[in-house]
């Protein structure tokens, strides 16, 4: 029971910045726009989360650094794609390279330094409960935002007139301009709400996961990201299912190792990826009718004026 | 001239009036100082030729393109608008000519779309069904738009304008993508419209329309107003003279044209769509002679594209015996090996698919003529090959470019048709598969073309022709089938193929004996 109350634990605690980044992107791409720099926009928001931390000893002003290194990054991305519409895909892949670098350069003083984690919610009565107690009334605050951040989203998408506009612009920009929506304004600020979600991401990882920074600490969970939100047909409640799928897999499989299962280590690294795939495609496989991608995907929109 | 002695009742007060009206991309003058002025309860015509300006002006009059210079004014006073939802506020409602519609919403959000949003989404839904039983324009608010026909969508463009309860509504090309039939509906609601005090601009290059709905007319040419006349005084020639400022030269074929042996036959093709919002091919045969011009008539959207793709190759058969080509199998055969047989296509779309945009014409000669024609040797490209081409199809074609060899993005329209078809001509194939010969190409330009394949066709070729243009059909084409559904319509004889019947047609309505096998007397 105890290990079992540990695994879960460490599910959540793998899953939530998956699901944080794959929010963020969920919308960015149903607005119409293709950020492949997801991993450039986490781990700088993991240096700068860690490096506001740090100085200031707070797990708040640590998030609100992450989140805003993520901003500033997404708005470079914004002003490339959106102000001079160039080559999203390029611009996405040249943005990771630069937030690694980045990251590098600003993490560098804080190798080996150490801070407090996140503090976890503690409920007298509700968080002393057996099994579930820790589970539901323990983690810390960023799984808490993480389910939060999904169920506002899908409100936001689905029940109001904002969230139609941007899936309106998601599928056909040159409609939506014809219309009188601003689409460029639009995009940009989804893509500051997904640098937002990428930098949070980023930042849970030094502040909450391990109490430190080492450089290139995001280990691709940014390319997850994306993978999940192409993987769950751009919904966000098949997002939480690839998100914790994954998390799930990938906790299972270490202790799977450590229980000596007899399959090489390197099939049982590989099995979250597997099983998030065909689990997802599966569930696509069921859904009838229209295409699941935005139609405007990664096109480049110039209105004319 | 207006109202000069003409009996026009309405000289009362303007309701949109546009003075000097200009509009400049860098030295290009796309609307030049035009004056139009629209009254209540009245049908306006807005004529002219592509780019003739009048997307321009009708985008100025709805506020999505801020004019360089002059004014409007609207009921008599000056209006400056900083966005359609300005044009809106004030009652001009406008439906696009390609539908500003969102396949993956359905018809409720899409209408919701088009409002201003102070109405909750339920109200709206309430509303939206008693607009459309109002005006006898069905919609199911649920559906997702990609699962429409075309005459479906333009409704919810209609009724997303009528709830507005505009006084002023500009309609571009609505009849472009519809049957006669659809065609005749939209008349309907449009005189019902108008009797209701509501203006219409309605743009269009169909004159008899013009002069059957119409109460004026303004014509443009080159960006500049030519004329503003009452069309049901003039004829459809005369006002065709002033859209192009030159008379058309009327098409004519060879006398006596000899039809040979079958060029191209096809056997009960059935194929299953490749994309999850194409159209299942069933069951088509056709036979096709040599000196026979075949057209095929249809909506868009229904097969046509399909149809194009099995024919050419881009998509094969899995019966090679399904599609024959002067006497050989080919249905399994790839697109070059097709063209080796003699054939050639032209597709629909000219840049992109006809042509690759960013590359020179002698390059895109290559592209379809490499197969066949003598430009490679031994893997070589033969330059002084590809370039005589471009040559001989730019004497034969009149195709008017800036330089020897541009690249084929720089051509208008019309002259980058008439080098497509040029290119494959010059091939001499024996069949030609063409695809919307002339969809938006000028009037011009368009007879050039159309005298192009009868003159192949004289020459013994047999040739397909896909058009929604019914009168061009009626041109040129011997025998019309028409497409729906995927299904293909056993071919009439021009002279027995009138509008009525290929509009029935042309909406599944009237299906032949054998599509229904136990039909009455069949």
């Amino acid at each position: 029971m105890e290990l079992l109350e540990a695994i879960i634990l460490a599910v959540l605690a793998a899953s939530t910045p998956l699901l944080l980044a794959a929010s963020g992107e969920l919308l960015v791409e149903r607005a119409g726009v293709l950020n492949l720099g997801v991993e450039g926009m986490m781990i700088v928001g993991a240096a700068c989360g860690f490096a506001g931390a740090w100085a200031t000893g707070s797990t708040l002003i640590g998030a609100l650094c992450g989140i805003l290194a993520g901003v500033v990054l997404s708005l470079v991305f914004a002003l490339m794609t959106l102000g001079l519409a160039v080559n999203q895909v390029a611009t996405g892949l040249a943005l990771t390279i630069l937030g690694v670098g980045v990251s590098g350069l600003i993490g560098a003083g804080f190798v080996g330094e150490r801070i407090a984690t996140a503090p976890r919610l503690y409920i007298p009565g509700l968080t002393t409960l057996p099994f579930v107690g820790k589970i539901l009334f323990g983690e810390d605050a960023f799984v808490y935002v993480s389910l939060a951040l999904i169920i506002g989203m899908s409100w936001f998408l689905y029940r109001t007139r904002a969230g139609l506009v941007l899936r309106a612009i998601g599928d056909n920009h040159v409609s939506a301009h014809a219309l009188g929506y601003p689409v460029l304004k639009i995009r940009t600020l989804a893509v500051m709400f997904g640098g937002g979600c990428a930098g949070l991401a980023g930042a849970y990882l030094p502040l909450a996961y391990t109490p430190f920074f080492v450089p290139g600490m995001t280990a691709g969970r940014g390319w997850i990201a994306l993978a999940l939100v192409v993987f769950a047909s751009w919904l966000p409640g098949r997002l939480v299912i690839g998100a914790y799928l994954f998390g799930a897999v990938s906790i299972l499989q270490l202790h799977a190792q450590g229980w000596g299962v007899g399959v090489p280590s390197q099939l049982m690294s590989a099995l979250p990826y597997l099983a998030t795939v065909v689990v997802l495609v599966l569930i696509s496989r069921t859904r009838s009718g229209g295409s699941t991608a935005p139609a405007a995907l990664g096109t480049v929109f110039v209105p004319d004026r | 001239m207006l109202d000069s002695g003409s009996g026009h009742a309405r000289s009362g007060t303007v309701l949109l009036q546009t003075i000097g009206l200009t509009k400049r991309y860098g030295s290009f003058l796309a609307n030049d100082a035009i004056d139009i002025a629209i009254r209540p309860q009245e049908i306006h015509a807005l004529l002219g030729e592509n780019g003739a300006g009048k997307s321009t002006l009708v985008k100025t009059i709805y506020g999505l393109i801020q004019p360089s210079e002059g004014d409007m004014l609207w009921q008599g006073e000056k209006m400056v608008l900083a966005g359609p939802h300005d044009a809106r506020a004030r009652g001009i409602g406008m439906v696009f000519q390609h539908f500003s519609l969102f396949d993956n919403l359905t018809v409720a959000e899409n209408v919701a779309l088009g409002l201003d949003g102070k109405e909750s989404f339920k109200a709206m839904s309430a509303r939206l069904e008693q607009v459309s039983q109002q005006y006898g324009l069905p919609l199911d608010p649920q559906r997702e738009v990609w699962q429409l026909s075309v005459g479906e969508r333009q409704r919810i463009e209609i009724v997303r304008v009528l709830m507005q309860n505009p006084k002023f509504l500009i309609l571009d090309e609505p009849t472009a993508v519809l049957t006669p039939q659809e065609a005749d509906q939209l008349f309907v609601v449009l005189e019902r419209l108008k009797s209701e005090g509501r203006a219409i601009l309605y743009i269009s290059h169909k004159l008899d329309e013009v002069k059957r709905l119409c109460d004026t007319a303004t014509i443009l040419r080159g960006g500049k107003k030519i004329s503003t006349c009452l069309p049901r005084e003039e004829t459809a020639a005369s006002l065709a003279r002033m859209m192009v400022g030159t008379e058309i030269k009327q098409v004519k074929a060879a006398a006596n044209r000899q039809t040979t042996v079958p060029r191209l036959v096809v056997n009960d093709l059935s194929l299953a769509p490749d994309e999850p919002h194409g159209v299942h091919l069933k069951n088509i045969s056709l036979e096709l002679k040599g000196g026979e011009i075949l057209g095929i008539a249809g909506v868009a959207g229904n097969g046509q594209d399909e149809f194009f793709a099995a024919l050419s190759g881009e998509r094969l058969a899995k019966d090679p015996g399904t599609i024959v080509i002067d006497g050989h199998a080919a249905g399994h055969l790839s697109i070059t090996a097709r063209r080796k047989l003699g054939a050639a296509f032209v597709p629909e779309e000219r840049l992109g698919h006809g042509t690759a945009p960013r590359m020179r014409l002698s390059e895109n000669a290559l592209l379809t003529g490499h197969a066949a024609s003598g430009m490679v040797q031994n893997g070589f490209i033969n330059t002084a090959a590809t370039l005589a081409t471009v040559d001989r199809a730019t004497a034969s074609f009149d195709v008017r470019k800036a330089k020897r060899d541009p690249e084929a993005a720089s051509l208008s329209g019309g002259n980058l048709q008439k080098f497509i078809v040029g290119r494959e001509i010059l091939r001499n194939p024996i069949v030609l598969v063409v695809s919307q010969p002339t969809w938006g190409v000028d009037a011009g330009a368009a007879a050039v073309i159309r005298q192009a394949l009868l003159d192949l066709a004289a020459a013994g070729a047999a040739i397909l022709v896909t058009s929604q243009d019914l009168d061009e059909l009626a041109d040129i084409a011997d025998r019309i089938a028409v497409m729906f559904h995927g299904h293909l319509s056993e071919p009439l004889m021009t002279a027995d193929a009138d509008r009525e019947t290929l509009g029935l047609l042309m909406g599944g309505s009237a299906l032949t004996p054998k599509d229904v096998p136990d039909a009455v007397g069949a």
